[in-house]
């Protein structure tokens, strides 16, 4: 069953209305076909207004939508199945909250790495809600090594509400493990790509965001701090998270026009959610053309390219 | 009778005709209480006599202490902070960072420059709590890495004495990415072989602990610093139960193999002369 946020309500009343029509053109010997496409035509108008529209905070609802789909599933997607994941950090544990593996992209092999919320209940807990531990961090970096060492590319897949801020994790050195990703990733002498397919949290995020093409697909939130905290933090109350989505310019869109994103990634109208397959494929032509355009750079200058481009962010006088 | 009733109740002084101990003559041990004449106390490097608590100090007292008779070239002085965002909480970004530079007399949250150490070259890039938490902003992360350039044109060993709050929110995207920026430039000084030590002080938090803070040939701090990715009360709040004492301390941290040493700002020159000495043989 499918979830709706509380601005995607009309839309549900109108797919209702139109399967109880169709319900009745199919029982019953009245041609409701006209109706129907009427109704669809209604639906198709809807859908663009209402998302159109879309205020910062209802993209950061878009962003944590329960139906939109994980890394597992893009990656799964993208690789036609090859996907093989490979586990571990080779110190502490696997890491549930991030995943990573080998799998081929039209042939090539690519690495996939990406951090991964659960579908379900039970599934969350066991995903920790997609706030990986260093460990996680570790695995991660351990994975792109390995890619770097057979030259195969790297994509990473960015959707976390943050590093978990846990005891342990700070035993471990959460600050440590994203710092040294940050450091590495920075170096890597294979094409890197990442992308935000929902939350983008601040350190948790970047620790697997360094890469030659940072994009977001449109409906996905990026910055130093989740506009609840920020709220919390500025205003000493939950009630300002509204204010507080408008005030971080934390959308794609917005992202992007401060030069901190390279790309944003159109997503299907009624968002990534509702046309799964759709999404999938847009994602794949876009790894697919940002590798050709990456591999026809000579290692050394992608990454001098990627520092400055690093390098360049920021607003003084 | 009159004259020795007290016919007015309560204190009549007014707060300006108070006595007042003159500013500057004294110092009051934060954590023990012990009063000492603030000369002795900064002779004694602004730690406690008694209980060698480090009272928390700026750019301004560390390039003082370390640069050899005080003397350094001070870099980018004059950079300043812009307002990309035009952010607005309780109050305008613009005005906060205006009355900040008023009160403070700081430009932005680090302070940079080179001079020597025991005759050697040296670059260091101080952090000031005192400027908005020391947090994380785009004037922070571009003076730490132009002087992170210094460095390399001097051929000279680089520090940063971190004490911060971690990302300056009201930066927020350009503060996350200034920790990726700083990152990048550490890489360009170690291809040169030039040794980077990052010095911990309390409190050294957030995203700072998750970037150039951690990423030290030497990570050195001093001791008793909070140092933490997320601060004492978000681990708290997520795990429920109360913190294990001196958790996230300097000591905490060396005991998990997080830093290189801890050491007392006493004896900070000289120690990280050795240090220094070593690479530079």
């Amino acid at each position: 069953m499918s979830t709706y946020l509380d601005f995607e309500e009309p839309l549900k009343a109108l797919e209702e209305q139109i399967a109880q029509t169709k319900e009745i053109g199919d029982s019953t010997d009245v041609d409701m076909a006209d109706k129907v496409h009427a109704l669809e035509q209604k639906l198709a108008e809807k859908t663009k207004e209402i998302f159109a529209g879309l205020t910062p905070w209802q993209r950061v609802q878009m962003s944590r939508h329960p139906d939109r789909p994980y890394s597992l599933a893009y990656i799964n997607a993208i690789s036609n199945n090859t996907f093989q994941e490979l586990h571990g950090d080779r110190n502490v544990k696997d890491d549930k909250a991030m995943i990573g593996g080998f799998g081929l992209l039209d042939g090539e092999t690519v690495m996939f790495i990406g951090q991964q919320k659960g579908i379900n209940t039970k599934m969350r807990q066991y995903r920790n809600f997609g706030m990986p531990n260093p460990e996680g961090y570790r695995k991660a970096l351990r994975l792109m090594k390995l890619a770097e060492k057979f030259g195969k590319p790297i994509v990473t897949f960015i959707d976390t509400p943050g590093a978990f801020p846990g005891l342990e994790a700070e035993e471990r050195g959460q600050g440590e493990a994203i710092a040294r990703n940050i450091y590495e990733m920075m170096r890597l002498k294979v094409p890197v790509i990442c992308i935000i397919i929902g939350e983008g949290a601040s350190g948790g995020a970047l620790g697997i965001g360094v890469g030659d093409k940072v994009v977001m697909l449109e409906n996905t939130w990026y910055s130093v701090i989740s506009p609840e905290s920020c709220s919390s933090i500025l205003w000493r109350s939950w009630e300002f998270k509204e204010t507080a989505a408008e005030a971080l310019k934390l959308t794609s869109t917005d992202m992007k026009n401060n030069k901190l994103v390279d790309e944003v990634i159109i997503e299907p109208l009624n968002g990534a959610h509702r046309s799964q397959e759709e999404m999938f494929g847009i994602v794949k032509e876009n790894i697919k053309n940002y590798l050709k355009e990456l591999k026809a750079i000579a290692p050394e200058k992608r990454i001098n390219d990627r520092i400055d481009k690093f390098c360049a962010m920021g607003v003084w006088e | 009778m009159g004259w020795f009733k007290r016919d007015k109740e309560g204190i009549t002084t007014s707060t300006k005709e108070k006595k007042e101990t003159p500013e500057g003559l004294w110092h009051k041990c934060s954590n023990c209480k012990t009063v000492f004449t603030e000369s002795d106390f900064v002779k004694n490097f602004y730690v406690c006599d008694r209980c060698s608590h480090h009272e928390r100090i700026g750019s301004k007292e560390y390039f003082e202490i370390l640069f050899d008779e005080g003397k350094f070239t001070e870099l980018d002085a004059n950079l300043s902070s812009g307002d990309p965002l035009k952010f607005e909480d309780t109050k305008k970004y613009v005005d906060r960072v205006k009355a900040t530079q008023k009160s403070s007399g700081l430009k932005d949250a680090v302070r940079t420059a080179h001079g020597k150490l025991e005759g050697m070259d040296f670059v260091i890039a101080a952090m000031d709590f005192g400027f908005i938490g020391g947090s994380l902003g785009s004037v922070v992360g571009e003076k730490i890495a132009r002087a992170i350039d210094k460095a390399i044109e001097l051929k000279c060993p680089f520090m940063i004495i971190s004490k911060s709050g971690g990302a300056r929110m009201m930066e927020a995207g350009f503060s996350l990415m200034q920790m990726a920026k700083v990152s990048g430039k550490l890489g360009q000084l170690a291809e040169n072989k030039l040794p980077y030590i990052s010095f911990l002080t309390d409190p050294t938090t957030g995203g700072v602990t998750a970037s150039f803070a951690m990423l030290g040939d030497l990570n050195i701090a001093e001791p008793k610093a909070l140092i933490a990715f997320a601060g004492p009360r978000v681990v708290k709040e997520t795990i429920g139960r109360d913190l294990p004492e001196g958790f996230q301390t300097s000591e905490f941290l060396l005991e998990h193999g997080f830093l290189d040493y801890i050491v007392d700002r006493t004896e900070l020159k000289q120690t990280l002369a050795t240090s220094l000495k070593m690479f530079n043989n």
